[in-house]
């Protein structure tokens, strides 16, 4: 209705805002690629310094904006499940356990530490520790392709690592975002509880039956593909978030259910879509932090890039040298996996409506910031083998 | 001929190992979308690639040629190896088929049966991926590829 309502009166307006909107976030995605560094802390970065807000000096497309912002995590969720087939999905579950365990202490516990220790409520502590949890599986998959890693011999350990992380927001997401609705203990643990059996249910029903519904979206062309899989996230991530199961998870579901040609199709034609739509997500995440909270939220992060590096060189080891990989890989493996993305900033628009929210944002932004950046910087020294050893 | 090791790499695709005689490892990632990496190793470091070969589909199959694959061979190759539960044949047609002298169009053997026709071989010369107008005659080789069910379809919709 608000759409319609400016495109009737204020038309001009919202097309000028929303036009260099668009285009801040062009120049920002430009840089990034001269960087070669994530646009992800860019645009978080451009968010914060117009500051709290920012969104308010929008006249009249400041709903509009908020609204393709929510969409971006849906499709930024979406292309989460793309990612991987079900028989990758199958395969981690079964080999990946032990790994996925150590990953989740090891990684988890720092960010919930630090959450209690700087006197957060215990909602916004169990957000920060899925922050520090998660790596980001963009930019690790960039940085193994560019650094030309794909062949290593950790690189199975990495990318399997990555697939029980996905899995395990698919339990963590809804989860976290019943505790962060929930106001007393009965009605968060009846949410919780709610969250569970429903994602199970389309989990269950995502692999069994999801070659069924990719055999129906298969026939017509590309229009009536992406038209298909943008509508069904959209409307299985209304229910879910009905259910209050939050409508994240309802994409990433989706993603999950559709497999064989049919994923690759619609994973290749949804991308544009959705960096268009994400990129405005994490700007409009950059809007919502207090320029007030920043420098305490940057302390905060400092300590949970040492802590958040050393859990991820602890899993990062641990799933190299399960799958036989000498020390140097170990390393590779672990540094590799420090970079935080795209997740971590999902998990922290959760906690938007907890009393320390602001803090919770402002860390994480400082978080992805500085593990975004040094992450691949790290990964690419950490495996400068000299050529020269190489013998003739 | 030297084991082969294949692993996946979620969300990459399929990578496949294996190790020469004079001691080199080589591997061949393949992306889902065809693209290959060709990736040798460091003899100190087994664990690091030392170089790696980008080729396209294009020049896979360029590749591929010179070192004496054939053409149809790959591709069916890639088909079995990525899908499950899919099989791939050659298929004659027989002389007293109703099909013979039929485009691949004609006979909508896709639709009836699942099957897809992905290059006709005729008198030692190979038609790669024909589009649905291309024209084939008794004695011709079709390569298909489909399910085990579809293609026994296939074979007794010829012979009809």
């Amino acid at each position: 209705m608000n759409v319609l309502a400016i495109a009737g009166a204020d038309a001009a307006t919202a097309f000028v805002e929303i036009g260099c909107v668009a285009l801040v976030l062009a120049a920002l995605s430009r840089l990034a690629g001269r960087l070669t560094i994530s646009a992800i802390p860019l645009y978080l970065l451009a968010g914060l310094s117009v500051g709290d807000g920012g969104i308010a000096r929008l006249q009249v497309s400041s709903e509009f904006i908020e609204l393709v912002a929510e969409i971006g995590v849906l499709l930024l969720l979406l292309t989460l499940g793309l990612e991987y087939s079900a028989e990758e999905l199958r395969h981690g579950l079964r080999t990946g356990v032990p790994t996925g365990t150590v990953d989740a202490l090891a990684n988890f516990v720092p960010g919930f530490a630090v959450g209690l220790a700087v006197g957060w409520e215990l909602e916004a502590a169990v957000l920060l520790g899925g922050v520090t949890w998660v790596s980001s599986s963009g930019i690790v998959s960039k940085v193994l392709t560019e650094l030309d890693r794909l062949g290593n011999r950790e690189t199975p350990a990495i990318l399997n690592l990555l697939v029980i992380e996905d899995l395990a927001m698919a339990v963590f997401l809804p989860v976290a975002a019943a505790l962060a609705l929930g106001s007393d203990a009965f009605s968060t643990a009846r949410t919780v509880g709610i969250a569970l059996v429903a994602v199970g249910v389309i989990l269950l029903i995502a692999l069994r039956l999801g070659d069924r519904l990719s055999s129906v979206l298969e026939p017509g062309g590309d229009e009536s593909l992406l038209l298909a899989v943008f509508g069904l996230t959209l409307l299985v991530g209304g229910i879910a978030q009905h259910f209050q199961v939050s409508a994240a998870i309802g994409a990433f579901l989706v993603g999950l259910a559709l497999s064989g040609p049919v994923q690759e199709r619609a994973a290749a034609l949804i991308e544009p879509l959705r960096d268009l739509f994400a990129a405005v997500f994490f700007l409009f995440f950059g809007f919502q932090i207090h320029p007030a909270d920043l420098a305490g939220g940057l302390a905060v992060a400092s300590v949970l890039l040492v802590l958040g590096g050393a859990g991820k060189l602890a899993s990062g080891w641990f799933a190299a040298a399960r799958a036989g990989v000498a020390r140097p890989g170990r390393i590779r493996a672990g540094v590799t996996l420090m970079a935080r993305g795209e997740f971590s900033v999902v998990i922290a628009s959760l906690g938007a409506g907890l009393a320390s929210g602001h803090q919770l944002a402002a860390v994480t932004a400082a978080f992805v910031l500085l593990t975004a950046v040094v992450g691949p910087i790290a990964a690419r020294r950490a495996g400068a083998v000299p050529l020269a050893t190489r013998s003739p | 001929m030297p084991e082969i090791e294949e692993t996946l790499l979620p969300g990459v695709g399929v990578r496949h190992e294996f190790r020469s005689e004079s001691g080199d490892r080589v591997s061949v990632v393949t992306h889902r979308g065809g693209r290959r990496e060709i990736a040798m190793y460091d003899r100190r470091d087994p664990d690091a690639c030392t170089g790696v070969i980008h080729l396209s589909i294009d020049e896979t199959r360029l590749l591929a040629d010179l070192l004496g694959a054939t053409h149809v061979g790959e591709t069916a190759r890639v088909v079995e190896q990525e899908i499950e539960g899919l099989g791939i044949d050659w298929v004659t047609v027989p002389p007293e088929s109703t099909y013979a002298g039929a485009t691949i169009g004609d006979g909508a053997f896709r639709t009836r049966t699942g099957v897809s026709i992905v290059a006709v071989l005729r008198d030692g010369t190979t038609i790669p991926a024909p589009g649905p107008d291309q024209v084939f005659d008794a004695g011709d080789v079709l390569v298909a590829v489909g399910t085990p069910d579809g293609l026994e379809q296939l074979r007794s919709l010829l012979a009809s």
